[in-house]
């Protein structure tokens, strides 16, 4: 961070003098998540959402650890080292529960994250590349998320793992062997739970490390903020420590209180009875659905279901995963140069409207693939593409938005019913 | 250049959504789903409530002593708890030498090697063993039963949607399929007259497909006889082995709960004083 009002980090005892001369970790320390790092003053409780992703990480991580500790990656043996943990280990019970249920807390923050970034307008110029990194910590997060949920080897973990794997062999030609090579067999089997495993132990760690350059990228112009004006001097900061870190205290706190009760009182709620049956490769399940995090997507997936020149199969896989991808052009899709939500009406109505949406298709997401869920789920995915390939690029061009304030400052001290000095 | 590829696309998965769904509804106007039996006599399980239910539930150690006779007298003549050790039993009230004695006296030994022979062979259960099936092996299991296969109770209650609530309406529920009737008073076999039950099976509405292969197995008032004095009608028993399979199922529901409450009341406390510190500091500045 560059602005030239930024606290310095003075080392006053000698021993952090000492170190900063040879390993100067304490400095990026402060300038990273100290009083080195000047923030806007005026950010509300969406800008909570990051550093609660970042402890859902390390959650994640420390359950996991422990758990991996305990578990079997063994098609024979892995469901009931589950139950071992659930029964046997001291607390397994509380650390598998906080595991599983950390996920869904994960994605809840993240989920929350991205949308603070598409109402403010986070991902315009110059934070594309915090954007674009956030993008692909989401990627790594579906697919370590996934893969966790294979490892219980219940009848969800074996199905789900079949029919995801299974959308490769919609490519032509080559997909059926991808689809084998993936699973390394013809079906899930101890070769794609041992590797599986493998990598949901990795992921995590990539996903740190993405993190570390998603922070970095943050801070090279700094966060942006509910106005969507750039800071333009000193006035219109804070040091992030003490400031943001008691506010970011705060919401961990409140986090921490949602996910305990869940965690303790209804930890099974977010997850499907089938997979307390040991998975069976002869037995389908009458309804397969991946997580709650992916439903929206699954909707997607589902929603094509005629044929048109290439196969409907197909057109789903391609539509699921251009879902997501389009995200990454979203950039140079909304040119309007105002990046708040807060000064663009029409926007600002769509906005809402692709928010109804996502939560429309996560519903048809998690119900059977029958009538009414399937046109309900085509008329929604219609507006998810047409919301970003056709709506914002045009609203951004045709829309008048509201007059901006002319400084973080100013808007502020409106807010308080003062005027600027 | 983004913008025009990314509209063409665009029109691209709307039009294909389009035609996916007039396609959809021109078959589902001129040939309607039909309804199906499951869909219209298939219940939901009854409102029952049990002592661990909610935020405080505690396990009813004398209900679940009871389920487990239900289990031992009745169930497990077809179902084995691979997960559950009779030792286990000690959380629920059994003495040390109480569960030696029940795993000396269960009726189906566990399998064993003939130390001189080294052949196949079964020995009496200790508490260290967990509660075996009666039969050797699956395709056992099946032969026994119509080729159905009476699946280990132990997860049962996390299994199933309302997982006890379940279990209790499946062994109340079965009911003669003649002249059965659902609440709108539709007649099941006028209305669906190819779903005749198959004499193999067994009529129950609370099962997905309304036909299973359980005969049933709580019959008559009395089946088991309550040392505490309990009267065992045919609901009680249904009720104490559901009990008792939340149990199974769960058995540190009650720690769970009893842990949760402290971390709450923790984490409330801490959250209190962080929003404190919080509007401390900020009471400084306008923001
Ligand atoms: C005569 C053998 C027999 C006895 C005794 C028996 N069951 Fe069953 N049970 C079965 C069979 C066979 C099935 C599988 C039914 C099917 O899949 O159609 C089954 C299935 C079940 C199911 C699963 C239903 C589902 O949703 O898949 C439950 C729960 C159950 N039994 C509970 C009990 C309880 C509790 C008792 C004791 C009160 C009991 N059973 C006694 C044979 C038995
Ligand atoms: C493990 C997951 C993630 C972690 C730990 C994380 C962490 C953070 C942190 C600490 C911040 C600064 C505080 C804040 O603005 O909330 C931030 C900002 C941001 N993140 Fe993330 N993030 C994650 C995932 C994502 C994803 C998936 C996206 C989008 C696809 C994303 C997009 C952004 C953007 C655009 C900003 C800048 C916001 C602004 O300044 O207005 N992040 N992230």
């Amino acid at each position: 961070m560059s602005f030239p009002w930024a606290n310095q980090y003075a080392p006053k005892n000698p021993f952090m003098k000492w170190m900063d001369e040879r390993l100067p970790l304490p400095r990026l320390v402060y300038n990273a998540v100290g009083a080195g790092y000047p923030v806007p003053r005026n950010l509300n409780y969406f800008w909570n959402f990051g550093v609660l992703a970042g402890a859902a990480l390390g959650i994640q991580i420390i359950t996991g650890i422990i758990l991996a500790m305990h578990y079997a990656a063994n098609g024979a043996i892995a469901f009931d080292s589950v139950e071992h943990i659930m029964r046997d280990v001291n607390s397994g019970w509380m650390l598998r529960y906080a595991h599983a249920t950390g996920a869904s807390f994960f994605f809840i923050v993240v989920y929350l994250h991205i949308f603070r970034g598409l109402y403010y307008g986070s991902y315009k110029a110059p934070r594309e590349m915090v954007w674009l990194l956030g993008l692909v910590i989401y990627l790594l997060m579906m697919a370590t998320g996934f893969m966790g949920y294979v490892l219980p080897w219940g009848q969800m973990s074996f199905w789900g793992a079949k029919v995801i794997t299974g959308l490769f062999s919609a490519i032509p030609v080559v997909g059926t062997p991808i689809q084998t090579w993936l699973l390394g067999g013809f079906a899930p089997d101890n070769a794609a739970l041992n590797r599986f495993f493998s990598l949901h132990y990795l992921l995590p760690f990539v996903i740190a490390g993405v993190i570390i350059l998603h922070i970095w990228a943050l801070h090279i112009p700094g966060s942006s903020n509910p106005t969507g004006i750039e800071v333009k001097g000193p006035q219109d900061t804070l040091p992030f420590h003490p400031y943001y870190t008691a506010k970011d205290g705060f919401g961990l706190g409140v986090f921490l209180i949602l996910y305990t009760l869940v965690l303790f009182y209804a930890p099974n709620a977010l997850g499907h009875p089938d997979n307390y049956i040991p998975a069976n490769p002869l037995s389908t399940p009458a309804h397969i659905v991946p997580e709650w995090y992916y439903w929206p997507f699954y909707a997607i997936l589902r929603a094509f279901t005629s044929d048109f020149i290439l196969p409907a199969k197909l057109w789903g896989v391609l539509a699921m995963f251009s879902a997501i991808l389009l995200l990454f052009i979203l950039p140079w899709l909304d040119k309007s140069p105002v990046r708040s939500g807060n000064y663009r009406p029409a926007f600002k109505k769509f906005f809402w409207l692709l928010v109804a949406d996502v939560l429309v298709l996560g519903y048809c997401g998690g119900s059977p693939a029958e009538e009414p869920y399937v046109m309900i789920s085509q008329l929604a995915a219609a507006y998810y593409f047409a919301h970003f390939l056709i709506i914002l690029p045009i609203v951004s061009r045709m829309e008048r938005p509201l007059p901006l304030p002319n400084s973080i400052t100013e808007a502020v001290l409106e807010k308080h019913g003062e005027a600027t000095a | 250049m983004v913008r025009p590829i990314a509209f063409l696309a665009g029109l691209g998965f709307v039009f294909v959504l389009l035609f996916s769904l007039v396609n959809g509804a021109v078959a589902y106007i001129s040939e309607p789903p039909k309804p199906t039996v499951e869909h219209e006599f298939h219940l939901h399980p009854k409102e029952v409530h049990f002592a661990s239910d909610g935020a405080l539930g505690k396990f009813d150690l004398q209900q679940l002593q009871r389920g487990f006779q239900v289990y031992k007298e009745v169930c497990s003549a077809c179902h084995s708890l691979n997960q559950v050790a009779f030792r286990d039993l000690e959380h629920i009230g059994f003495t040390g030498p109480e569960v030696k004695a029940i795993a000396k006296n269960w009726a189906i030994e566990v399998p064993s090697i003939n130390p001189a022979t080294g052949e196949p062979a079964t020995r009496k259960a200790t508490p260290a063993d967990k509660f075996p099936s009666p039969y050797a092996n699956e395709v056992a299991g099946r032969a026994a039963n119509n080729n159905a296969l009476p699946p280990d109770l132990s997860l049962m209650t996390k299994a199933r949607h309302d997982g006890p609530a379940y279990v209790y309406s499946l062994l109340t529920g079965y009911a003669a399929q003649e002249g059965y009737k659902n609440d709108a008073g539709k007649e099941l076999l006028k209305e669906f007259p190819d779903a005749k039950t198959s004499p193999m099976l067994h009529f129950n509405p609370y099962f997905a497909n309304l036909n299973i292969a359980m005969p049933p197995p709580l019959v008559a008032d009395g089946q088991v006889s309550y040392a505490d004095g309990t009267p065992a009608t045919v609901d009680q028993m249904a009720k104490d082995v559901a009990a008792f399979l939340v149990w199974t199922a769960e058995p540190k529901l009650q720690t769970r709960h009893e842990v949760g409450l402290w971390f709450t009341l923790y984490l409330l406390l801490a959250t209190a004083l962080a929003f404190m510190a919080y509007r401390n500091i900020w009471s400084r500045v306008k923001h």
